[in-house]
């Protein structure tokens, strides 16, 4: 059985859809229409993505399951599992995101620097991943990096902007490094379905601290140091911001299994 | 008694009276999101691409394209979606460019521009599909759909849609 690169994929699908899901908060509250418009669309990228890789890891787990001659866990309202059982009924502990992505909106400045740390790192991953010997991780990969570029340009910019402007965005600059920093390390830190399918985050890890410390210079921000980085989200273990988010998400699945609209 | 078969070429021409639901002036052939058709034994194969991953409309463009299907016989009618290659604008015919224009959107640069990620790069040089005028800045570099940037035109204020090169 291929759960091994399964709980991968999960993984790359969970990022993907809690990113999304926590920006969409920003619809019809942004700062201005143009950035309203601009964070829904990144959002609108990250969930499609989450369902390339749900729908994969869809097919793998039902694969796995004719395989063993048995019948797929059973999903309430579904009859396999599917890119919808897998997002809306799998619980928080099941869920592999990152804590970063799982961590509140704050104000605009809190937001931008989650997305460009995330942006950055997805970047990376993606180039990395668009050589996968998995043909269809390679081709997410490579239709997704288009849309991540923009992303990583985008949230670079406004770090840029915040830090280097005036003193109270500079200030908001700084509470959200002191607020998230502690996040970022998870990135790097492998969890073991990373390092059974040789992921090599030490080389991404090189290439996104420079990239993060480039933006970061420019936006005369400090990049902190020696900061306790907070673990846990690949294997199931999140902030309290999870549950709250999943709630909100799985609700009409959980209210009413198998709806459809 | 021999049918007489339906060739690629005339199956395409029926695929472009569907539209783009966002852009309803753009076929889906236009847009280059239709890579291919096969025809095993009698299941009908359509093979699409999504502009960008998120695109709200593929799955209603399968939906109007097995109905079109349907309605020239076929009984079986499978719609595949691949992600690779990589849809690009550079898919989008002349033709499609041309239609996107008239409508008011700036169709996409020949070349890549901006798909790159230098910061606060010089906004890319595009037409105002209302008065040609090259005098126009960027509003927002994500605009109404994933696809599209919003830009003014200095010359006759208007705001418009980019189609942004991809």
């Amino acid at each position: 059985m291929n759960s091994t690169k399964i709980d991968y994929i999960l993984h790359l699908a969970d990022n993907a859809l809690i990113l999304g899901q926590r920006n969409s908060e920003w619809c019809g509250h942004g700062p201005i229409l143009e950035q309203d418009i601009a964070i829904t669309n990144i959002s609108l990228d990250l969930i499609g993505q989450s369902r390339s890789f749900y729908q994969y890891a869809a097919q793998l787990i039902n694969e796995a399951y004719k395989l063993q001659e048995t019948k797929a866990p059973p999903a309430e309202g579904f009859g396999e599992a599917t890119e919808d059982s897998l997002a809306y009924l799998r619980t928080e502990r099941e869920f592999k995101n990152c804590l970063l992505v799982e961590q509140l909106n704050g104000d605009w400045a809190q937001t931008m620097l989650r997305q460009f740390l995330f942006s950055c790192y997805q970047f990376y991953l993606y180039k990395y991943l668009q050589s996968n010997p998995d043909k269809t991780i390679a081709a997410i990969a490579e239709k997704s990096l288009k849309e991540v570029s923009y992303h990583l340009r985008w949230s670079s910019e406004w770090i840029i902007r915040l830090g280097d402007g005036t003193e109270e965005s500079r200030n908001r600059m700084m509470t959200a490094i002191d607020e998230l920093w502690r996040y970022s390390g998870e990135l790097f830190i492998a969890a073991p379905y990373e390092i059974e399918l040789n992921i090599d985050l030490a080389s991404l890890k090189t290439e996104w601290d420079n990239k993060v410390k480039a933006v970061m210079e420019e936006a005369t921000l400090p990049v902190p140091e020696k900061v306790f980085m907070q673990t846990g989200g690949k294997t199931g273990t999140h902030t309290e911001q999870l549950g709250y988010i999943l709630s909100d998400l799985q609700y009409m699945q959980r209210a009413y299994p198998g709806c459809e609209w | 008694m021999k049918t007489t078969a339906i060739d690629k070429k005339t199956l395409f021409a029926y695929l472009e009276e569907i539209k783009d639901p966002e852009i309803p002036v753009l076929s889906i052939v236009d847009l280059g999101i239709v890579r291919d058709i096969k025809l095993n034994d009698d299941e009908l194969e359509i093979i699409i691409t999504p502009t960008y991953t998120g695109c709200p409309a593929m799955d209603m463009i399968a939906a109007a394209i097995k109905i079109e299907m349907a309605t020239l016989g076929f009984k079986k009618i499978k719609v595949t979606h691949v992600i690779s290659p990589a849809w690009t604008t550079d898919w989008m015919s002349e033709e499609g460019k041309r239609k996107l224009k008239e409508y008011g959107i700036a169709p996409p640069n020949p070349r890549q521009q901006v798909c790159n990620d230098k910061l606060f790069a010089a906004d890319e040089a595009v037409q105002c599909p209302h008065c040609n005028s090259w005098h126009t800045h960027r509003i927002s570099e994500f605009g109404s759909t994933a696809c599209k940037a919003l830009y003014q035109c200095d010359d006759c204020k208007e705001p418009f849609d980019y189609f942004k090169c991809h």
